[in-house]
């Protein structure tokens, strides 16, 4: 068989639903594809923990800082378990991790906000993994298989996370003033940069196309968007906040709620590194890198002494 | 094992785990870890943070055979002129019949 003839047989195996697994053939771009997006995925989960970690020591409860232990140690765990599945395609988790560290590799833009407020934590929980919980729900389709397993396994961790963060908005939204104020400044600050982590419209997103054909995508990065902005409206018209938004209105006819323009200028910019946190997250991965080198060390040092 | 250094990849471990006490081992994901009992300890901590988990098995992921699904059509094939080996092959009277 000729590459062009696997290429097709590969399409149709596609087409009839099949799940690709880690020992098939797979075309090379099919393969990077994966890699960029998975290994995104898997950096994202990880410097994820920074934002909501800058609030573990000052969660205003103990029922809050629980939850908020658990979360954090959850999306540290989303990160292994991403790890593992990128490595299933031929790369080390070595090489993945000193991309992120070098700076090459991306992650995804929503952490490059800063959280200013206590709310802010309830705020990521709720917008930004009901964000990606609405991507990765999709994702249990992909047609990758350590992916769409891993997908599967994430999705029901993420749903306690996207509870507790509405809970706890929904607490600030009810109390005083200045509570309330601080949950309505937390969503204003968040709403358009939780829409733009559905990546650029469809128009403006060249690799879409490909990989929907391929179904490592499974929806358009509109299609999402939309799905989203359908749940999340609602949500936070609930608990009696405002979405920031004063071209918000909904379209009887369709049943969607249509947005005003999203600011894809703002967008670029963070992406390419001049967002408020950028340096500062990836400063802070690298120092935990440096830090963490004794348990690697002493873990070692341990497996050494063992009889084998 | 490759000589290991501060940064060097340790081996790859596959984790299987059983939910309750005779279900099956189910294929979770993976760990790196440099021996079994610190691939248990990674698989703990990744895999088990919510009950109930019976058990927990770790094998090194070099020490798995798999087929791969090109071979499948041929190697794994049960054959549709077996289907003699099913219990629907056979009739009977009614009031034999499974449920």
């Amino acid at each position: 068989m000729d590459d062009a003839e696997r290429e097709r047989a590969f399409q149709a195996r596609i087409d009839a639903g099949e799940t690709i697994e880690p020992g098939d053939w797979m075309p090379d771009a099919y393969r990077g594809q994966l890699i960029r997006m998975m290994s995104q995925h898997a950096h994202s989960e990880v410097v994820g923990t920074l934002p909501e970690g800058n609030w573990i020591t000052r969660a205003p409860t103990l029922r809050r800082k629980q939850a908020l232990l658990a979360k954090v140690q959850d999306e540290a765990g989303h990160g292994l378990y991403l790890y593992g599945a990128v490595e299933t395609l031929g790369v080390t988790r070595e090489e993945l991790i000193s991309s992120l560290l070098a700076g090459r590799a991306k992650y995804s833009n929503i952490f490059n906000y800063p959280t200013l407020s206590w709310a802010d934590v309830g705020v990521i929980g709720w917008l930004v993994d009901g964000a990606a919980i609405v991507n990765q729900t999709t994702l249990t389709k992909c047609s990758y298989g350590p992916y769409s397993r891993t997908m599967i396994r994430i999705c029901k961790e993420e749903l306690f996370h996207e509870r507790q963060g509405f809970e706890l908005v929904a607490v600030l939204a009810a109390g005083k003033p200045a509570q309330r104020e601080m949950a309505q400044s937390a969503v204003d600050r968040w709403w358009w940069p939780v829409l733009m982590m559905f990546g650029p419209p469809d128009d403006a997103s060249p690799h879409s196309e490909q990989l929907l054909r391929w179904r490592v995508k499974v929806k358009s990065n509109d299609e999402l968007r939309q799905w989203f902005v359908d749940l999340a409206v609602p949500q936070v018209h609930e608990i009696g906040l405002e979405v920031p938004d004063p071209r918000l209105e909904f379209d009887a006819k369709t049943g969607h709620w249509r947005i005003g323009p999203i600011d894809w200028d703002e967008f670029w910019r963070v992406i390419r590194g001049g967002g408020l946190c950028n340096r500062d997250r990836l400063a802070a991965r690298r120092r935990a890198h440096e830090e963490g080198r004794w348990v690697r060390e002493a873990a070692e040092a341990w497996a050494k002494k063992r009889p084998q | 094992m490759s000589p290991p250094t501060a940064d060097s990849q340790w081996p790859l471990w596959e984790v299987f785990v059983q939910e309750k006490a005779g279900a099956p081992h189910e294929h979770a994901g993976s760990v790196h870890a440099p021996d079994g009992e610190l691939a248990l300890q990674a698989a703990r901590d990744v895999y088990a943070r919510r009950g109930p988990i019976a058990s927990l098995w770790v094998v090194e992921s070099e020490r798995i055979v798999a087929t791969t699904t090109a071979d499948a059509a041929s190697f794994l094939e049960p054959g549709p002129e077996k289907l003699y080996r099913h219990s629907r092959f056979y009739s009977g009277p009614k009031a034999r019949k499974s449920k």
